[in-house]
C-alpha cells in the first residue's frame, strides 16, 4: 500500500476489524488489552474505547527488557508498567503501533512472561512494515507496507495522532 | 583525576567511586533513574533482566553485613550473578595484595567490583588498575567516600522536599570519621541546597572543616533551628577509647537528638540517619521511631539507588542515550 | 692521572665567591687551577663548556641506596650511578638499611661496596641507637672510627626525651654531628598527608604541622642544654623555619636542610590518592612552601638534599595510606634546584651553594668548593637543555617519581669525581 495513502481511521477500522475476526476465530476468552510505550499505548487506548472493554487498559513500559542495553546502555524516562497482578491464563492481545525488527515483540513477551503464564498472546499492530530480524510477527494488523532503505514511520500523538515519515540521514 | 577517573570521555558514569567531580544534572540522572527502579519492589515478580549474564563481584575488605546485602539485593534484582568476597577471613590477610586480589578475580570473567575497604582511595586505585570493562562501585573507603549512601539520603530528601534549593540541612555527629558525611555534603551542595551545617564537638570535626563548603557548629539547639533535614551519624565505641568523647552519655546530652532538641528545626523536618542506629546515644527511640523519621525508607531507597548506579555504570559504553 | 681542562664554561664556586667564565685545570686528581690554565698545561682530557655552567660537585646530606638490605628498591651500584648523572659527587646514606648501620661491620660493607661500584664518597650516617630502636645508645665511637659522618636515628622514634638528652651528650663527647628529623609520633600516629584542606576533603588520616614543630623546640632546647653540634633533616612548615631562625639568633650551632621537592610542591599539587606523591613529611600548605622558600634564600635553611629514596613499584601500588612515602628525587635535583631561580627568583649562587658549600661545611669536609688542591669533585650542567623524565634518561632502580614522563629544563653533562671522569650524559 502507498504510503501516501495512509490514513489514521482507516487504519483503526481495519485493524479493529482483524481483531474482532481473531477474537472469533481463536475464541478469546475476557481478553486484556495490553498497549506498549508510548506508540503502542495510544492506539491500545482507542481500539480499548471501540472494543467496548470493561478491564481498565494494561501498559508496558520494555526499557528494561530491551536487549540493546550492552550497546546503548540505560535509556532514561522510564515510564512504569501497569498490569494486573496475575496473569496466569489469561487471553492477552498486545498493540503496538508499528512492528518493523521484532525486538520490541519479544522484549514485551518477556516481560509479559515475567508477570505470569498467559493462555495465548495475540499481537496487533496498526503499521507492519519490512526488516523483520526475529521471526515474530503480527497476528492483526491495519496496513501492511515496505519501505524504502534509510526510511523510517513513526505514529505521532496522543491527539491528534499521525504518521510520520522520515528519512534518516545515513542508512539506519 | 577522580572525575576524569568516573567518566567517559563521553560524560557517562563509568565507575562511582565519589560525589566529587559529579555534575548536579549527572546526580540528577542518577536521583531519576532510581526512580524508575523504585517501583520494581512492589511487583510480584521483583525482577528485571538488564543485567543478566553480568557477574557482579561484592569485594569487602571490611565487614558490612547491611550495605553487602543491599548491593546484592540491587544486583539480583537486575537479574546479574552476584560473587561474595569477604577479604578479612581470605587470602589477603594471608598477604595477598589488593592488585593481586583485582587480577585473580578478573581472571574469572567477572563486570563488576563493589567494594569497600578500610584505607582511603582503594576504590580510586581498584579503578585505575582494574581491566577496561569492569565498572566500580565504592561501597566505602576509609574516611574517604560513601556516594551510593549520599544518593540514597538524597533521594529520601527530594521524595519528601521536591526541591533542593532553599533547604537547611544539618548534619550531626561523628564528621571527622564519617565517609557518608563527606559524601553527603558535597552531594547537598552540587545539589545546590541553601546551608549545609555540621554539628559536633571539635575533636569530631575535620581540621579544615571550613574549606568543606559546611557551617561548623557546636551546639546543637543553634544547628537545628530552622532546618528541613536533620542527619544523624553513627557514633563507633572506640571514639571514647581513643580520647575524642569521655562518654555515650555525655554524647547524647549535647548531641543526642531528642524531640525537645528537634522541635528547633522546622515542624515537617525529616530525620534521616544512615543506620545502624544507636538508640540513646546518637538519637532517642521516640525520635527514631516517630513521625517525622524517615530512616526505614532510606533502607528501601538504598536498593533502587543501587541498582541505578550499577546499570548507569555497566551501560556506560552506549553513546548519547 | 688524567689532566683534565675544562674551558669556555661559567665558574660558578660560591665558597671561593667566583663567577666568571673561565677555565678549570684539574690533575692528579685535584684541582690545580682556576679561571687561567698554567702555562705549561697540557691537557689529556679537554672538555668544552660553552654555554654550560661549572661549579663543584653536590653534596647530598641524605640519598638512601637501598643497600644493605632493600636491593629489591634499588643497589649502591645502581643509585650512585643516578648520583653521578644528577652531579652529586659525594653523598651521606641514612643509617636506617638492613641491618641499620649501628656496627662497624656494616660501615665496611658499605665502603666496600661503594667502592666496588666506582663511587667512593658514599658517607655512612650512624644509628643513634641500637638496632634504631629508641632505647640503647650506639657504639658511636666504633662506628665514628669505621667512618660515620654522623649519627641519627632516621625515622625511627626515640623511647623518651632524656634517651634524646643522652645520646646528644654521648655524640657530643665524640665530636659527632647529630643528624635530627623532628616528628612526634603520637601527634603523627597514622597519618601520610598533611592535615590540611586536601585530607580533610579526601578522608586521609593526617598529620598536623604541630607534629614536627613541636619536636624541633625539643631537640633544639636539648641541643641547647647538651650543647651538641645538630642538623636538622628535611624540615617541612613554617614553624620549623621560624624555630631554627629562632635558634640561630640566640647563637645555637643549629643548622638545617630541606628537600627539593619540599621547596617546590604542596598539598594542592597532590593529584588525588596519587602514592607518587605519598611522602614524609607529607606536602605541605602554599604559606609553608613559601616560608620554606624564604627560609632558603635568608640561610635560615642551610642546605638542598634530595631525601632520595627509591621504591619498587609494588610499593607504590596500593591504597594511598598503605603506599610506602618517599621519592626518587636524585635526578631531579638540579633542574628543580634551577626551578628555584627561574621560578622563584632566589639567587643561582645561594642554591648552589645550598648544594656544595653548605653541606660540605655541615659535615666538616674539604670539599664543596673548586679551591685549589682539594679533591676534583666537579659538575658541569647546561642550565637550558630540555629533557623528558622517562626510561632513557633515568638511571635510579626506583621510578617512583611524581615527575615521571614531564618535561624539565637542566641536565648534568660531566661529573668528574676525584679528577675521574664518571659521567657523560649522551644525548639521545
Amino acid at each position: 500500500m502507498p504510503t501516501s495513502s495512509l490514513n489514521i481511521a482507516d487504519l483503526l477500522d481495519t485493524l479493529e476489524a482483524d481483531i474482532r475476526q481473531q477474537i472469533a476465530s481463536r475464541k478469546l476468552a475476557n481478553p486484556l488489552l495490553i498497549g506498549i510505550h508510548s506508540g503502542g499505548a495510544w492506539i491500545a487506548e482507542q481500539i480499548h474505547r471501540r472494543l467496548r472493554i470493561a478491564e481498565p487498559l494494561g501498559l508496558l513500559d520494555i526499557t528494561f527488557y530491551r536487549d540493546d542495553f550492552s550497546q546503548i546502555g540505560m535509556h532514561p524516562n522510564v515510564k512504569a508498567s501497569q498490569l494486573p497482578p496475575h496473569l496466569e491464563g489469561r487471553d492477552i492481545i498486545l498493540i503496538d503501533d508499528v512492528f518493523y525488527t521484532g525486538r520490541t515483540i519479544r522484549a514485551a513477551l518477556n516481560e509479559i512472561f515475567d508477570y505470569g503464564r498467559p493462555n495465548q498472546v495475540l499481537l496487533a499492530v496498526l503499521i507492519e512494515r519490512n526488516g523483520r530480524q526475529i521471526p515474530l510477527q503480527p497476528d492483526c494488523r491495519g496496513a501492511r507496507i515496505d519501505l524504502p532503505e534509510g526510511q523510517r514511520i513513526k505514529l505521532t500523538g496522543p491527539d491528534p495522532l499521525g504518521i510520520d515519515l522520515q528519512t534518516l540521514a545515513c542508512a539506519a | 583525576m577522580h572525575r576524569h577517573l568516573q567518566l567517559t570521555e563521553h560524560g557517562k558514569l563509568k565507575h562511582f567511586l565519589s560525589i566529587e567531580g559529579l555534575s548536579k544534572r549527572l546526580l540528577t540522572e542518577i536521583l531519576d533513574t532510581a526512580e524508575s527502579f523504585a517501583g520494581i519492589s512492589e511487583h510480584q515478580v521483583k525482577k528485571v533482566p538488564l543485567l543478566r549474564g553480568k557477574t557482579i563481584v561484592n569485594l569487602f575488605f571490611e565487614n558490612s553485613t547491611r550495605t553487602r546485602t543491599t548491593f546484592e539485593l540491587a544486583a539480583t534484582r537486575l537479574s546479574a550473578d552476584v560473587l561474595n568476597m569477604n577479604i578479612a577471613t581470605s587470602a589477603t590477610s594471608k598477604g595477598e595484595s589488593l592488585l593481586d586480589t583485582i587480577r585473580n578475580l578478573e581472571a574469572m570473567h567477572v563486570d563488576m567490583f563493589v567494594v569497600r575497604h578500610a584505607l582511603s582511595g582503594a576504590a580510586h586505585f581498584i579503578a585505575q588498575h582494574t581491566a577496561p570493562h569492569i565498572s566500580v562501585i565504592n561501597a566505602g573507603d576509609g574516611q574517604h567516600a560513601h556516594p551510593t549512601q549520599a544518593m540514597l539520603d538524597m533521594f529520601t530528601i527530594r521524595q519528601h522536599k521536591k526541591q533542593f534549593a532553599g533547604l537547611k540541612v544539618a548534619i550531626v555527629g561523628d564528621i571527622l570519621h564519617s565517609r557518608v558525611a563527606r559524601s553527603q555534603i558535597l552531594a547537598l551542595n552540587t545539589l545546590g541546597v541553601a546551608e549545609v551545617r555540621v554539628i559536633a564537638p571539635k575533636t569530631l570535626l575535620p581540621a579544615h572543616v571550613g574549606s568543606m563548603g559546611v557551617i561548623p557548629l557546636h551546639v546543637m539547639e543553634e544547628g537545628l533551628s530552622d532546618v528541613d533535614v536533620v542527619i544523624m551519624l553513627r557514633l563507633q565505641k572506640e571514639r571514647m577509647n581513643s580520647a575524642f568523647l569521655p562518654s555515650e552519655s555525655e554524647f547524647f546530652k549535647c548531641y543526642g537528638l531528642t524531640e525537645t532538641k528537634l522541635q528547633q528545626a522546622k515542624p515537617d523536618a525529616i530525620v534521616m540517619h544512615p543506620g545502624p542506629i544507636n538508640r540513646g546515644v546518637e538519637i532517642a527511640s521516640s525520635v527514631a521511631d516517630g513521625p517525622q523519621s524517615v530512616i526505614l525508607e532510606q533502607v528501601s531507597n538504598g536498593i533502587a539507588v543501587r541498582m541505578a548506579v550499577m546499570t548507569m555504570t555497566l551501560g556506560h559504553h552506549g553513546g548519547a542515550a | 692521572m688524567t689532566k683534565i681542562l675544562i674551558e669556555n664554561g661559567r665558574i660558578i664556586d660560591p665558597a671561593n665567591a667566583v663567577d666568571a667564565v673561565g677555565s678549570l685545570c684539574i690533575a692528579d686528581g685535584k684541582i690545580l687551577q682556576v679561571l687561567t690554565p698554567p702555562a705549561d698545561f697540557t691537557p689529556d682530557l679537554t672538555i668544552n663548556a660553552k654555554g654550560q655552567i661549572v661549579c663543584p660537585g653536590f653534596i647530598d646530606l641524605s640519598a638512601r641506596l637501598r643497600e644493605p638490605g632493600h636491593s629489591q628498591k634499588g643497589t649502591i651500584k645502581s643509585e650512585t650511578r643516578a648520583a653521578l648523572s644528577a652531579g652529586v659527587t659525594s653523598l651521606c646514606l641514612p643509617p636506617d638499611t638492613k641491618p641499620c648501620i649501628d656496627s662497624p661491620a656494616v660501615v665496611e660493607y658499605i665502603k666496600d661496596k661503594a667502592e666496588a661500584a666506582d663511587y667512593p664518597r658514599v658517607y655512612s650516617i650512624g644509628a643513634l641507637t641500637q638496632r634504631l630502636d629508641g632505647t640503647e645508645l650506639s657504639s658511636m665511637f666504633a662506628l665514628k672510627q669505621a667512618g660515620c659522618i654522623a649519627v641519627s636515628n632516621a625515622h625511627a622514634p626515640l623511647g623518651n626525651l632524656l634517651i634524646l638528652r643522652r645520646a646528644m651528650e654521648y655524640a657530643g663527647t665524640h665530636g659527632l654531628l647529630l643528624m635530627c628529623r623532628a616528628n612526634e609520633a603520637s601527634l603523627s600516629g597514622k597519618g601520610c598527608a598533611h592535615e590540611g584542606a586536601m585530607a580533610s576533603q579526601y578522608g586521609l588520616p593526617g598529620i598536623p604541622v604541630a607534629a614536627e614543630s613541636i619536636a624541633l623546640a625539643q631537640a633544639l632546647e636539648l641541643a641547647q642544654l647538651t650543647g651538641c653540634r645538630m642538623h636538622v633533616s628535611q624540615i617541612s612548615c613554617k614553624q620549623s623555619v621560624i624555630k631554627i631562625q629562632q635558634a640561630k639568633k640566640y647563637g645555637l650551632n643549629v643548622t638545617a636542610d630541606a628537600a627539593i621537592h619540599q621547596l617546590h610542591l604542596s598539598e594542592n599539587d597532590v593529584l588525588p590518592f596519587d602514592s607518587h606523591y605519598h611522602v614524609i613529611p607529607p606536602f605541605r600548605s602554599e604559606e609553608d612552601g613559601h616560608y620554606l622558600r624564604e627560609g632558603l634564600a635568608n640561610g635560615t635553611i642551610d642546605a638542598i638534599c634530595s631525601d632520595h629514596q627509591p621504591h619498587d613499584l609494588d610499593a607504590k601500588l596500593g591504597a594511598f595510606p598503605e603506599t610506602e612515602p618517599g621519592i626518587a628525587s636524585l635526578e631531579t635535583l638540579l633542574p628543580l634546584t634551577l626551578e628555584l631561580t627561574s621560578l622563584h627568583r632566589i639567587d643561582l649562587h645561594k642554591t648552589l651553594a645550598a648544594l656544595t658549600q653548605k653541606p660540605a661545611a655541615i659535615l666538616g669536609l674539604q670539599a664543596g668548593a673548586l679551591t685549589p688542591g682539594f679533591s676534583a669533585d666537579v659538575c658541569i650542567f647546561d642550565p637550558d637543555l630540555p629533557w623528558q623524565v622517562n626510561e632513557q634518561t633515568w638511571h635510579s632502580a626506583g621510578r617512583n617519581t611524581p615527575y615521571w614522563q614531564q618535561s624539565l629544563i637542566g641536565k648534568v653533562t660531566h661529573t668528574i669525581q676525584g679528577g675521574r671522569l664518571l659521567y657523560k650524559f649522551r644525548n639521545r
